[in-house]
């Protein structure tokens, strides 16, 4: 095999590594926004840009949640939020600040996705 | 109202051979609370003292059970006795401690969301289809400079259908438009670069813009792959632009693919243009709902019509809707008589009479006379307006059998862009073509479509719920969608659902005078088999005179005096401690218990003259319904408190299968919870407050005859039309809908299996086969298009008879 065909081979096995390595192992450790209860609904602002900001929650059980989810983009991809443990689908209009409102009573790790499961974010209630 | 003080419910119930308790119907209502609560704005609060003061007011008035004010969100929370005090006093309370105070408007949120969702769904698909229609236009117009490049016949497209179209098209072109060929190459490569990057960065801007957004989140989307694609595409091309030379010098013909590049971008945008469009189809159902509550009221206030929003209208208010009018609010007749046609609640076509004291719901539409209404319930608290929160809710639930594309789809993306380099290598290790290792590589990124799979469930769980609604039906998500397609056996519980839930007469030994006089001495009754013998012998045209006296002998029967003459209607037990005989009666009486009715026997002055059966009739379409479900091979069985004979008179006629007789109320569960340790998928259908365990034990709680008053929180499924057919609507439509979700998730992974293998070439060797990107942007587009389009065929599904 000449060089440049090494190159092509060893490159691609390096951007296939990459590519796994950064989807799929990358950025999983969450960065916890714990919610302030101040009395009302534990609220947090969460951004929807390309995926969720934070991407991990903390709430607390037992207690309403509230959930703003201030979306910066019209990609029609994440149009929707679903809660599918809470039963919530939420449409949230284009730059605008959508709240989601509902109470966890089991703690748990839960998901929450985008209408068609590609955007992720976590909801760990304690 | 001397009258209206003899009538007693008396109950002339024969012991012997009792039905089901007539009293039932009265149940089916939510139990009454003692208290109730409201929640109105207080406005003019500015710190913790003033929401102290307002409390206490409201804690100190009579009739208050409890009261909170928050001074953030300015609002009032009172539980109150209604029995001591009214909304009104509660403000005027408020109002005395120097507050405003406005009871709540009609909260039309849940249709407004709707609607916001519609206008968004509608700009993003008119922006869509404008910018893919433009691109297109520029497509077409790159391809046609292009021609004198690929002419040049440094390389044919790779697969069929396009070398087809440049051989065709060439010879002409060049007759056409010889200009074209006498432009330098390089010119041409430096136009199409600038009609691409506009392209780019005005039409696909936001797959750029989307991916980069999601790569930082380390997510990959649809977005991902359309980027990485055409990016590629457009860089190696932009690289030949810049320096043809170094590629030929290298063996690599120096091509260039903006042609594809904008042709792509154009397709996947039309594709999602189409998409746009056919999901806010998948909600059309739920949109026809929420646009049936009007946005204006006729109000009349001290005596006066006034045409106000609907936001301005309060509970109390009353309402005139005229002939051809909706229901602007659920409410109670006050004047008037009309026909209020109430399909859209129920699916049920005839229309419903409506006079002083009945009740009406918002959306129906008021057909023959003017009517005064009383509002009592506005905007998100109507029953249309719960009915459209709860279908919001059921859409947005999932379905169990979608778990498996949900894991596919999260590792989707990150997997097809490792394949894709992997073909990159391949070709260019085992094709030594670095050229065609391009276009395969970004063949499989275009071709790969993880929206179909993302669309599969959910598009059929809305279309499918949609629909149900407008058959009446109401399915409370995409879970019990799932359960209902796998039920085998259904319970009925009698009273209610199979039957009519009211006595009439069925059959008697009677003469007319005795008759007159029994339904004469009836019409001091207000009970069910009371008056079911009044309707009976007014249908005679019999002349019923009014009795003297009248007294009622609870469960046995009523006694007194009509016409002069004294005259006992009830059980054998009642003549008996009347110290009357028998005589002939007793041999009816025997025969109709037989038969399953009850029996009431007769005697005027002493003397028996006979006996009327009273039966729970067989609604008229339940027999019917009933093979309905027979021929979705469902067995049948009925629960009753009925005794066996009369339980099973009625489930021949109906064509059960199986009956439960004398069934206790805590019966029900047991009941249910036996079938299914014999391994059955259980439906069972009553009112859904009777036998709430029992629904909520089945695999799937079916509650009949609520009405539009979607109380029933045990239940999985609610039914809204009072007709059984509603039922074997409901368990069709569940079984079609999960036909639909595997279809679509078969079609969207075999899509997937096949497309993205062949995109990369693995048939090249066989049969010399590649795909061009711009094909297989073709067949992504319509992937999740026909999947959508599929799920839109549900909107199709018929209902039963009605």
């Amino acid at each position: 095999m000449s060089a440049a065909n090494w190159l092509v081979l060893l490159g691609g096995i390096a951007a296939i590594t990459f590519v796994n390595w950064w989807f799929f192992r990358a950025g999983r450790t969450p960065v916890a926004a714990t919610a302030a209860p101040t009395g009302g609904p534990q609220e947090v602002v969460v951004a929807v840009r390309g995926g969720y900001e934070p991407g991990s929650i903390r709430v607390r059980a037992g207690q309403p949640v509230r959930l703003v989810f201030d979306r910066q983009e019209d990609a029609s991809c994440s149009e929707e939020v679903v809660f599918p443990d809470f039963g919530v689908r939420k449409f949230l209009p284009p730059f605008a600040r959508t709240p989601v409102e509902f109470t966890p009573d089991k703690p748990g790790t839960y998901e929450f996705t985008c209408g068609m499961s590609m955007l992720r974010g976590r909801l760990v209630v304690e | 109202m001397h009258e209206h003080q003899h009538r007693r419910r008396g109950l002339p119930v024969m012991q012997a051979a009792a039905t089901s308790p007539p009293a039932a119907p009265a149940l089916t209502g939510p139990p009454a609370p003692d208290a109730e609560r409201i929640t109105f704005p207080v406005t003019g609060m500015h710190c913790a003292s003033c929401q102290a003061r307002v409390q206490q007011a409201l804690e100190r008035a009579p009739g208050v059970r409890g009261a909170t004010v928050n001074l953030m969100t300015e609002q009032a929370t009172v539980a109150y006795d209604p029995a001591a005090t009214t909304p009104e006093e509660l403000l005027e309370t408020v109002r005395s401690t120097g507050y405003g105070a406005e009871l709540p408007s009609a909260d039309r949120s849940a249709f407004e969301e709707q609607e916001a969702q519609d206008r968004s769904r509608e700009a993003e698909y008119r922006r869509l289809r404008f910018r893919s229609l433009v691109s297109l236009g520029i497509g077409a117009v790159a391809m046609l400079l292009s021609m004198p490049l690929m002419g040049a016949g440094l390389h044919g497209a790779t697969d069929p259908v396009m070398n087809w179209v440049m051989q065709t098209l060439e010879p002409t072109l060049r007759g056409v438009m010889p200009w074209l060929y006498a432009i330098p190459h390089g010119a041409l490569r430096w136009a199409l670069l600038g009609l691409t990057l506009l392209v780019m960065a005005w039409a696909g801007r936001h797959f750029y813009a989307n991916a980069w957004a999601a790569f930082r989140h380390h997510s990959a989307t649809m977005d991902t792959l359309v980027a990485v694609g055409t990016g590629a595409a457009f860089l190696f091309s932009a690289a030949v632009t810049l320096a043809p030379g170094w590629f030929a010098a290298r063996g690599v013909a120096p091509d260039v693919y903006y042609e594809a590049v904008i042709i792509i971008v154009a397709l996947v945008l039309l594709g999602n243009a189409f998409e746009a469009r056919a999901k806010r189809r998948t909600a059309e159902a739920l949109r026809g709902l929420a646009a049936l509550q009007p946005l204006e009221a006729t109000v009349v206030r001290d005596g006066r019509e006034a045409t106000v929003p609907l936001t301005s209208v309060r509970r109390g208010d009353t309402i005139l809707v005229r002939p051809g009018e909706r229901m602007p609010v659920d409410g109670e007749v006050l004047s008037g008589t009309s026909a209020v046609d109430e399909s859209v609640l129920t699916g049920e076509s005839l229309p419903v009479d409506k006079t002083p004291g009945s009740r009406v719901s918002s959306g129906t539409l008021n057909q023959a006379g003017a009517l005064r209404i009383r509002a009592t319930a506005l905007g998100a608290d109507s029953a249309l307006g719960r009915i459209v929160t709860l279908m919001r809710e059921a859409q947005g639930s999932r379905a169990p059998i979608q778990g498996l594309a949900d894991r596919i789809s999260g590792v989707f993306v990150p997997v097809v862009v490792s394949i894709a380099i992997a073909t990159f290598v391949a070709w260019t290790l085992l094709g030594g073509d670095p050229v065609r290792a391009l276009t395969a590589a970004v063949a499989v990124l275009i071709i790969a479509c993880p929206c179909a799979m993302g669309l599969a469930v959910p598009t059929a769980v809305m279309v499918a719920t949609g629909r149900g609604a407008e058959l009446g039906v109401l399915i409370k998500g995409g879970e019990p969608l799932q359960r209902a397609a796998d039920v085998d056996t259904v319970i009925l519980d009698k009273t209610g659902t199979l039957t009519e839930g009211r006595p009439r007469v069925t059959e008697a030994a009677l003469d007319d005078e005795a008759a007159r006089l029994a339904a004469g001495l009836e019409r001091g009754s207000e009970h069910p088999l009371a008056r079911a013998i009044v309707a009976w012998a007014e249908e005679r045209g019999l002349d019923l005179p009014a009795p003297d006296r009248f007294e009622a002998r609870a469960g046995f029967g009523a006694v007194g005096v009509v016409a002069g003459r004294q005259v006992l209607v009830g059980s054998a037990r009642l003549l008996e401690a009347e110290g009357v005989s028998p005589g002939a009666g007793p041999g009816a009486a025997e025969r109709f218990a037989a038969s399953g009715a009850t029996p009431v026997l007769v005697a005027v002055d002493g003397e028996v003259r006979g006996a009327i059966a009273l039966a729970d009739r067989l609604k008229p379409t339940s027999r019917a319904a009933v093979a309905r479900l027979h021929r979705l091979g469902l067995r049948v069985a009925m629960l009753t408190g009925d005794r066996r004979g009369a339980a099973e008179a009625i489930a021949r006629e109906a064509g059960i299968d199986a009956v439960e007789a004398e069934v206790l109320p805590e019966g029900k569960l047991a009941y249910v919870t036996r079938l299914q340790a014999e391994g059955r998928v259980v439906a069972m259908v009553g009112d859904g407050v009777n036998d709430a365990p029992a629904l909520a034990r089945a695999d799937v709680g079916v509650a009949m005859g609520a009405g539009a008053d979607v109380a029933a929180d045990a239940a999985d499924v609610t039914l809204l039309r009072d007709d059984l057919h509603a039922l074997a609507d409901a368990l069709g439509l569940a079984r079609r809908t999960m036909g639909t979700m595997r279809q679509n998730l078969f079609w969207a992974f075999i899509y997937n299996v096949i497309g993205i293998p062949v995109a990369a070439g693995v048939l090249y060797p066989a049969l010399g086969l590649l795909l061009s990107p711009v094909l297989a942007s073709a067949a992504m587009a319509f992937s999740s298009v026909s999947v959508v389009t599929n799920s839109l065929r549900l909107r199709g599904f018929q209902g039963g008879m009605r």
